[in-house]
């Protein structure tokens, strides 16, 4: 007898040498969706989470109930979220250059994904925590936090506040709200559950952001902090930066059957949300209502941004090996930075000219930082911290085996 | 002084600790209403309410997850794992999370969580709940790993835990619950209410983790072990009459070097007892350290009585179990050497 089952297997719908293809992403227009309330049930939600929210229309106008619910940001507000996303993107395209010329081991771009950091950031308070993954340093530009560190952490040099012992873009800073990085998957979104359940518990006003892709979204940890949510409902924000590509692992294959990842929360009791990653209006407008809810005491919400890796997984990676070339240049929702300069410029508060002015301005500041930081040290002039620092922090206190070794080493 | 058992010793632990320090919470599967399976954390969630002691759903990584997340955020949580054996599902938040949290970010956060499981067997429960995993631990740089085997040092290593500002993984020899055990399973069960050990001070006091205990003072042959096996190894040696000194390890990492060091000059013999499998098992390391530190004070080759490699059997139990019996032959071994 022959079973009556033939297992399925996620294919992209484009593969190298192929034409992209992105027909069958299927795209609202934008504005259609409707706010809903800050007390929000899972089961109100189905629309919120399967379709997807926008809120610049394919002319860069704001449109909608989301936009309404945004209001009419200032101009300053959006040109530097601009200026934030464009320095995020300099450093990405000097930090890999860097990297190619032997200057470090290793380092990971979020180019394309900058809108989502660089906007939900604007929305923190001091004292909120975010638990990021590894395509986030957004989040710490866009939160002011100082180049000389940002680069320092990527070089492992002595303006490296993590003394040389994580790998480049595995951040930590505390005072900006951003929890120490791990390089395994989805454990983190756990301990966002858990931060934001001692704020409930020790009454503190702020909450916590937990991240993760969509790859990761298969971990057992995803669900883990998922069900935590839904068990205790504490004041946290729990984001999906679906971004297509885990490595070379087409994002079908973790999606498996569901429709999208939001839509995995609704199966929790949780209530989610699905918007275009690139639309940085969008972004402000649902990181705001979000963010009210979970201050409000609402409980806990999943958003899973729509967006696309347009650079490699990391500097050890080549997409071209399993992916179209020119794949990002077809994603519909076009460029988050491109789109929001548009926005700008149609709203009369930016010209192509102030553009021009504003990439060279940030370049010439990314290149002085990354100059002075570069002379404390890169792999191609090493000037590394002591080994003996490695055995500093293991413990509060040095117990006598860690002792020993360290004279071992003879320091 | 009153007698409590290894149970309402650790209880009386968290509950001072509890009524001293508003960050401490307790939670894992049943401590909360019922009090756990065990009956660990009876009646605690009535006395301090349920922000304070709760029931988690079946899932070690949120157990310990949820307890990383807090316990960065400055609280001090102190969760069970119903049984060591079901620990795995939470290791990677163990290894690569609680334990290198405080390192790999320089400090900013730190993860003081303890992690409390019943360890060991002799309780007829099969391969999963009958593991001893303590050098699963005892391997990763960033914990602290603790097994009492009294009621005394239950309390007062618990609260020590609990004031620890790294994570420790507290691992409570379940056979010893109740009553000092043995080895001999035919016996009437012995109880902690009419043992010495069995005394426990009322209030606060902490037990300095990193310090093993002299269990008995003896000149013949060191007895390195910890946990159930400490009073196994006091039967054998009591049948033998030897004069041997058992040290209980009870801080398996960091181990107390110095005590271990000082007993094996004296004796210059040595056997390690532990009721985990052999191989890659933490009698190995004990064993180097002590060559190490001790090769030219040694009369004999060391030799180490453990579990065997094999999964922990259920009908089988006391053939694994490393008992009197293969205590006395290590021991008679050690000193015709």
């Amino acid at each position: 007898m022959r079973s009556n089952s033939k297992l399925s297997f996620a294919h992209p719908p484009a593969r190298p040498g192929e034409k992209p293809d992105f027909s069958a992403v299927d795209i609202p227009p934008a504005g259609v969706l409707a706010v809903p309330a800050l007390d929000v049930t899972a089961t109100d939600c189905i629309e919120l989470a399967n379709s997807l929210i926008r809120v610049l229309d394919d002319d860069g106008r704001p449109v909608g109930p989301w936009a309404d619910y945004l209001g009419t940001p200032d101009a300053e507000t959006l040109r530097t979220g601009l200026s934030d996303m464009m320095t995020s993107r300099v450093i990405d395209t000097r930090m890999l250059n860097a990297q190619r010329q032997g200057k470090m081991s290793f380092y990971i771009q979020q180019i394309g994904e900058e809108a989502i950091g660089c906007a939900f950031q604007q929305a923190l308070r001091p004292g909120d925590m975010n638990f990021p993954t590894y395509r986030q340093q957004s989040l710490l530009i866009a939160g002011g936090y100082p180049l000389e560190k940002l680069l320092g952490q990527i070089y492992s040099n002595a303006y490296d506040p993590l003394l040389g012992r994580q790998l480049p873009t595995l951040h930590s800073a505390r005072e900006h709200g951003f929890f120490t990085i791990s390089g395994n998957l989805g454990t983190q979104y756990v301990h966002a559950v858990g931060w934001a359940m001692a704020n409930a518990l020790t009454g503190k006003e702020n909450i916590a952001v937990g991240w993760i892709g969509d790859g990761s979204t298969a971990s057992n940890d995803f669900h883990t902090g998922l069900l935590s949510a839904s068990s205790y409902w504490p004041p946290v924000v729990l984001n999906v930066v679906n971004n297509q590509w885990a490595i070379s692992t087409y994002t079908g294959v973790a999606r498996g059957h569901g429709r999208t990842y939001a839509a995995r929360a609704l199966g929790y009791g949780l209530p989610a949300l699905r918007v275009d990653g690139n639309d940085y209006l969008a972004v402000m407008a649902v990181t705001k209502w979000a963010t009210e809810r979970v201050r409000g005491g609402h409980g806990p919400v999943l958003i899973e941004w729509y967006t696309y890796r347009v650079g490699a997984h990391s500097s050890s990676d080549d997409p071209s090996a399993y992916r179209p070339k020119d794949e990002a240049k077809a994603w519909p929702l076009g460029d988050p930075i491109e789109r929001l300069k548009q926005h700008l410029i149609a709203r009369g508060d930016w010209s192509e000219q102030r553009h021009i002015q504003a990439e060279a301005q940030i370049l010439a500041e990314v290149v002085e930082v990354q100059r002075r930081v570069e002379a404390a040290g890169t792999l191609l002039d090493p000037q590394p911290i002591p080994g003996a620092s490695i055995f500093k922090g293991v413990y509060a206190d040095t117990p006598e085996h860690i002792r020993r070794q360290r004279q071992e080493m003879g320091v | 002084m009153p007698h409590m058992t290894m149970i309402e010793a650790l209880r009386d632990a968290m509950d001072v600790m509890l009524e001293r320090d508003d960050k401490v919470v307790i939670f894992g599967e049943d401590v909360g209403y019922f009090g756990g399976v065990f009956r660990c954390t009876a009646g605690l969630q009535k006395k301090f309410g349920e922000e304070r002691v709760f029931d988690t759903p079946i899932n070690e990584s949120a157990i310990v997850g949820l307890g990383i997340g807090m316990a960065a955020q400055g609280m001090k949580p102190c969760v069970e794992i119903q049984f060591a054996d079901y620990v795995y599902p939470a290791y990677d938040q163990i290894t690569q999370e609680a334990a290198r949290i405080r390192h790999r970010s320089n400090e900013q956060f730190s993860c003081p969580i303890v992690i409390r499981m019943p360890t060991g067997g002799g309780i007829y429960g099969g391969q999963t709940h009958s593991q001893s995993p303590e050098a699963l631990f005892t391997h990763v740089a960033g914990l602290k790993v603790v097994e009492p085997c009294t009621p005394h040092d239950a309390k007062g290593l618990l609260i020590a835990a609990m004031q620890d500002p790294d994570p420790v993984i507290f691992l409570e020899p379940k056979r010893l619950y109740n009553g000092p055990f043995n080895g001999d399973h035919a016996a009437p069960a012995q109880s902690w209410k009419a043992h010495p050990l069995g005394e426990v001070p009322e209030g606060h006091y902490a037990i300095p983790l990193g310090k093993a205990r002299l269990h008995r003072e003896g000149d013949a042959v060191t007895i390195l072990t910890y946990g159930t096996m400490v009073f196994v190894a006091e039967a054998a040696v009591d049948r033998l009459g030897l004069d041997a000194e058992i040290i209980d390890l009870r801080s398996l990492l960091p181990l107390d070097l110095e005590t271990i060091e000082a007993s094996v000059r004296k004796t210059g013999r040595c056997v390690v007892i532990h009721e985990a499998t052999r191989t890659s098992g933490l009698a190995g390391e004990i064993i180097a350290c002590v060559q190490e530190a001790c090769f030219y004070h040694l009369e004999a080759p060391i030799i180490r009585v453990t579990g065997w490699d094999a999964p922990y059997p259920h009908a089988q139990e006391w053939d694994y179990f490393p008992g009197q019996e293969r205590i006395c032959r290590a021991l008679t071994s050690v000193m015709e050497s």
